[in-house]
C-alpha cells in the first residue's frame, strides 16, 4: 500500500491543476490517469486541438476569401489536410509534454491506469493500492450519445473523431448547436464541407441572449453554414439523417454526422458505491458547497459535478479544493464563470444575460456598443458583432456581459475582473482603454449603460 | 471540542467595549484558521479579529453591535472543517485599505461622503458604486438644479454645485474621538503655558551633521528626536509631569515612553516610542518613522498606542503658529510644537532675525502646578537652544 496526502483521479485541467496546487502547498500527491498522456479531454481531444484547427482554417478562409481585398494576390491556395492535422498534433504534443514535465518537476507521482475505489481513502490502480487522507475525483466527462443516431466511430461520430477526419467530408451534418458543434462545424465548413447544423431548441447557443444569437446565426449563415432549429433528430440510414419539425419530416444528406449534443459526467468503473459516494438526479457526483462528496475525505471537481462543463471552471475547482485540503482559504466564484464559443466571430458571456436577468424579474439597464463603430475593428476587418453590458438599474453593478465579435474570448476577461470586485458599469466606463483597440467597445458599452457612450447615439 | 467560541480579545488598558463594525464573512460560512472574520472599532483603533480554528461559523451578534471585551460574538463548528493535511498558516493576508473604484471616487467627490465611512458589499468589503448610491440616498438629496455659472474646479469632498451644505454620517471612530475629547475637557483642569524657542542651534547641528548621520543610520536627523530627548530630560527634572491620577492615588512613572501624534486618513493616532531615555537620536528617528508608516498603512496595533506617559504633537507641519493641544488621558501633559518662522528678536541689545518656534504645554492642573509646568517648558526650551545640555544632562 502506497500512502499519499492526496490522490487525484484524472489528469485533465481540473485534476492536474489540483495536483500541482496541492504539491505547491507541500502535500505528497499521486495523479492517476488512464490516457497515455496528461491533460485530459481538454488538451488531447477538446479545447486545444479544436483551437489549432480553428486557427489553421481561419488562415485558409482569409487566403481564399479576404486576402484579395487587402491587396494580397495569391496565385493558388490549396489545403494540405495532412499537414494541417500534423500541426494540430504537434500543438497537442507540445502541451501534454509540458504538463508531464511540470508534474515531474513538482514531484507529483503520475500513476498510469484506471482507478477504482476500495474504500473512501483507498483506491486501486491496476494491481496497486494507494491510500490517502484526501481523494479528489476529477474524471471529467464523455460525449453524450443520441439513441436515434448511435455512434459508430466512422460515419456517426463524436468530437473525438471530428478533430481528426482523414479527408474533408463533402456533407457534414452537425447535431447540436452548442459550442462544440459550431466550432467543429466552422472548421469543416472553412475546409470545404457543406455543413448543416441541426438544433433541437428554437435557437443555437441557447444560453445567450436572443439578440446575440440572431446576429451570430446570421454571421454563420453568411459563412455557408446552414442552421436548422426546432428540429428533432429521428434517425440515420443510408447517408440520410432524418429529423422532425412540428410533425414535418426533414431529411439531410450526410457523409459524416457529428453528434455534439452535450457531455455526461464520466464516473464509469470508479466503484463509487464502495466508497459511499452518491450521485445526484443527473448522474453527477453530489457535492456540498465546498465540493465534498458524501464520503468522508473524498472531493469531486470539474465536469463530474454540477455546473458548467468548462476547463477553466474545473481548474478553479481544483485550486480551491487543493487549498481547502491543505487547510487554507480556497475561493471559487461559480457565478462568474465565463463561457466562450471560439467561432469567427466569437461569442462570450459572463454572469447574467439580459434575457435571464429579466426572466428573474431583475430591473436592469443594458448598454450596447457595436464593433462597426470601433476604429480598430474596422481596420482589422472585425466590424461584425457588438458588446452588451447588463447592469442593475439601481446600483449600476454589472450583472453580466455578452460579446459577439472577434476576440470576444479575450475581451470578456476584463468584465469578469470588474464583476469580481463588484464593479459598476460606470467603473468600466471610467477605466482607460488603449486606443485603438477592440476593448474600447467594452468600455463604450459600459458607458452606454448610463447613456453616455461617446461614439454611439 | 467540536464547537469553539469566538470572543473579543483583551485590547489593552482602558478599552472595555468596542463596535463590531463589520463581518468579513457571512453567517454559516466556512472559515479558515487565522482568516480575518470581523472588524472591531474601539475608541483607539480599528482592528481585525481572526478565526482561531477552521470550521463553520455561526454569528451571535449582528454587524454594528456594541460588544464587550470577552463577549462571545460567534461560534465555530470545527467538525465542519476540511481535512487537515498540510501546513496550517493561512495565506489570507489582512486587507490593505482598498483603492476606491472610479465611480466611487466620483460620488465621493460630488457628495462629500467618504468611502471609508460606508459599509462595503464588494470583494473583501470593498465599497461599490451601489453602496455609495445607497449612502448618498440616505443623505439629503443635493439640489437638482445645475449651477448656471461655469463649474468650479473640482476639489476633494466638494459639495455638488449649488449645494450649500453636505451632510454625512460620523464614522464610529470619529464619534469616539469626539466623546473622548469632551470627556477630557470636563474631567481634567486643563491649562496651557507658552514659550518660544530659538531653533538656530538645532538647525545648525542638523546642517553640519546631516550627511554623516544619514550615511551612518540610513535616516534623516529630524527635529523630533531633539524634542523627544529634551522632553525626557525635562521629565527627569520635573517628575510631577510624569504622573497620572488613578482614583484617589497619584501614580508616578519612572519610565519614558513618549507618544508622538501622527495624522492618518482615519484620524489622529498616537503611537508610543518606548524607553526614550535609553534610545539614541537615530533610534528615536527610526522608531517614529516606522510607527508613522504603520499608522498610515493601518497596520498599527493597539499595544503600539498604549501606555505612553507624555505626548508630543507637531501642528507646525500644517503651519500652525500657536495652539493649545488637549492631553491624552491618563497622561498629565502634552507638548505642542509649531511652525518655525524667522522673526526679529532682541539678543544682547541687538535686533536679530532668528528661526523661532512657539511651544505650548497643556497640563492637568489637578496634578501639576504652574511652577512645575513652566519649569518643564523652560527646560525643553533651554535644551533645544543649547543642545549640548542634552549631552551633559544639565
Amino acid at each position: 500500500m502506497d500512502t499519499f496526502d492526496l490522490i487525484v483521479i484524472g489528469a485533465g485541467p481540473g485534476g492536474y491543476v489540483c495536483a500541482f496546487r496541492a504539491s505547491q502547498l507541500g502535500l505528497k500527491v499521486a495523479l492517476v490517469e488512464k490516457r497515455p498522456s496528461l491533460g485530459g479531454t481538454c488538451l488531447n481531444v477538446g479545447c486545444i486541438p479544436s483551437k489549432a484547427l480553428l486557427h489553421s482554417s481561419e488562415q485558409l478562409a482569409f487566403a481564399r476569401g479576404h486576402a484579395a481585398s487587402h491587396g494580397i494576390k495569391l496565385s493558388s491556395v490549396e489545403l494540405d489536410l495532412v499537414a494541417l492535422m500534423r500541426r494540430k498534433d504537434s500543438v497537442v504534443a507540445k502541451l501534454v509534454g509540458g504538463i508531464a514535465q511540470l508534474a515531474k518537476a513538482r514531484k507529483v507521482e503520475v500513476v498510469p491506469g484506471e482507478a477504482s475505489f476500495v474504500a473512501p481513502g483507498t483506491v486501486a490502480v491496476g494491481g496497486r493500492k494507494l491510500s490517502a487522507k484526501a481523494v479528489v475525483i476529477a474524471t471529467g466527462s464523455a460525449p453524450v450519445e443520441l439513441k436515434a443516431v448511435p455512434f459508430d466511430g466512422k460515419t456517426v461520430v463524436s468530437s473525438d473523431e471530428a478533430i481528426a477526419f482523414g479527408q474533408v467530408p463533402g456533407r457534414l451534418v452537425v447535431v447540436g448547436g452548442g459550442a462544440i458543434g459550431l466550432e467543429l462545424g466552422s472548421v469543416w465548413a472553412r475546409l470545404g464541407s457543406q455543413v448543416t447544423v441541426v438544433e433541437f431548441l428554437p435557437k443555437i447557443v441557447a444560453t445567450f441572449d436572443d439578440d446575440i444569437v440572431r446576429a451570430f446565426s446570421r454571421a454563420l449563415e453568411k459563412q455557408g453554414l446552414k442552421i436548422e432549429t426546432n428540429a428533432k433528430v429521428t434517425g440515420f440510414s443510408k447517408g440520410i439523417l432524418t429529423a422532425e419539425r412540428a410533425g414535418q419530416k426533414l431529411e439531410f444528406a450526410a457523409d459524416k454526422v457529428l453528434v455534439a449534443v452535450g457531455r455526461r459526467p464520466y464516473t464509469d468503473k470508479l466503484g463509487l458505491e464502495k466508497a459511499g459516494i452518491a450521485l445526484d438526479e443527473k448522474q453527477r457526483i453530489k457535492v456540498d458547497s465546498r465540493l465534498r462528496t458524501t464520503a468522508p475525505g473524498v472531493w469531486a471537481i470539474g465536469d463530474v459535478v454540477a455546473g458548467p462543463m468548462l476547463a477553466h471552471k474545473a481548474e478553479e475547482d481544483g485550486v480551491a479544493v487543493a487549498e481547502w485540503i491543505a487547510g487554507k482559504a480556497g475561493h471559487v466564484n461559480w457565478d462568474l464563470v465565463p463561457a466562450v464559443v471560439y467561432t469567427d466571430p466569437e461569442v462570450a458571456s459572463v454572469g447574467l444575460g439580459e434575457d435571464a436577468a429579466k426572466a428573474r424579474g431583475l430591473s436592469v439597464r443594458v448598454g450596447k456598443f457595436s464593433f462597426a463603430a470601433n476604429g480598430r475593428a474596422i481596420a482589422a476587418d472585425a466590424a461584425e458583432g457588438f458588446v452588451k453590458i447588463i447592469a442593475d438599474s439601481a446600483t449600476d453593478r454589472i450583472l453580466g456581459a455578452q460579446i459577439l465579435g472577434r476576440g470576444a474570448s479575450e475581451l470578456i476577461s476584463e468584465v469578469v475582473t470588474h464583476m469580481e470586485y463588484g464593479g459598476s458599469a460606470e467603473d468600466l466606463g471610467r477605466t482607460i482603454h488603449a486606443h485603438p483597440t477592440l476593448s474600447e467597445a467594452v468600455r463604450e458599452a459600459g458607458l452606454a449603460v448610463g447613456k453616455s457612450a461617446i461614439h454611439a447615439l | 471540542m467540536p464547537v469553539i467560541e469566538v470572543k473579543i480579545p483583551p485590547m489593552g488598558e482602558s478599552i472595555t467595549t468596542g463596535l463590531l463594525s463589520r463581518w468579513h464573512v457571512t453567517d454559516g460560512d466556512s472559515v479558515g484558521k487565522d482568516q480575518p472574520i470581523y472588524e472591531l472599532e474601539t475608541d483607539k483603533i480599528t482592528s481585525e479579529g481572526t478565526a482561531e480554528a477552521a470550521g463553520r461559523i455561526t454569528f451571535k451578534v449582528a454587524a454594528g453591535a456594541e460588544v464587550k471585551i470577552g463577549q462571545v460574538v460567534a461560534s465555530i463548528d470545527t467538525d465542519a472543517s476540511p481535512v487537515q493535511a498540510g501546513p496550517q498558516r493561512s495565506e489570507a493576508a489582512p486587507q490593505p485599505a482598498a483603492v476606491a473604484s472610479p465611480a466611487v471616487r466620483r460620488i465621493a467627490s460630488e457628495t462629500g461622503i467618504e468611502p471609508a465611512s460606508v459599509t462595503g458589499t464588494g470583494k473583501g468589503g470593498r465599497v461599490t458604486k451601489g453602496d455609495m448610491l445607497a449612502a448618498s440616498s440616505k443623505a439629503p438629496a443635493p439640489s437638482p438644479a445645475p449651477a448656471p455659472q461655469a463649474a468650479q474646479p473640482p476639489a476633494a469632498a466638494q459639495p455638488t454645485a449649488g449645494a450649500r451644505q453636505t451632510r454625512r454620517k460620523m464614522s464610529p471612530l470619529r464619534q469616539r474621538i469626539a466623546e473622548r475629547l469632551v470627556t477630557v475637557q470636563h474631567a481634567a483642569a486643563l491649562l496651557t503655558t507658552f514659550n518660544e524657542v530659538d531653533m538656530s542651534a538645532v538647525i545648525a547641528l542638523r546642517a553640519k551633521y546631516q550627511d554623516d548621520f544619514v550615511k551612518k543610520n540610513g535616516i534623516k536627523l529630524g527635529f523630533m528626536s531633539f524634542f523627544t530627548k529634551a522632553v525626557v530630560g525635562a521629565l527627569k527634572e520635573v517628575p510631577s509631569i510624569n504622573t497620572q491620577i488613578d482614583g484617589d492615588t497619584i501614580v508616578e512613572n519612572h519610565f519614558y515612553d513618549i507618544g508622538v501624534a501622527v495624522s492618518t486618513e482615519k484620524g489622529l493616532m498616537v503611537p508610543v516610542v518606548r524607553g526614550c531615555d535609553r534610545l539614541g537620536m537615530a533610534d528615536i528617528e527610526k522608531a517614529i518613522a516606522d510607527a508613522a508608516k504603520r499608522a498610515r498603512e493601518g497596520k498599527i496595533k493597539l499595544e503600539d498606542l498604549d501606555g505612553g506617559v507624555f505626548t508630543i504633537t507637531n501642528g507646525g507641519i500644517f503651519g500652525s503658529m500657536l495652539s493649545t493641544p488637549i492631553i491624552n488621558p491618563p497622561q498629565s501633559a502634552i507638548l505642542g510644537l509649531h511652525s518655525i518662522t524667522e522673526r526679529p528678536v532682541a539678543i544682547a541689545g541687538q535686533v536679530v532675525i532668528r528661526p523661532m518656534m512657539y511651544l505650548a504645554l497643556t497640563y492637568d492642573h489637578r496634578l501639576v502646578d504652574g511652577r512645575e509646568a513652566v519649569t518643564f517648558l523652560v527646560k525643553v526650551k533651554q535644551a533645544i537652544e543649547d543642545p549640548a545640555r542634552l549631552l551633559l544632562g544639565v
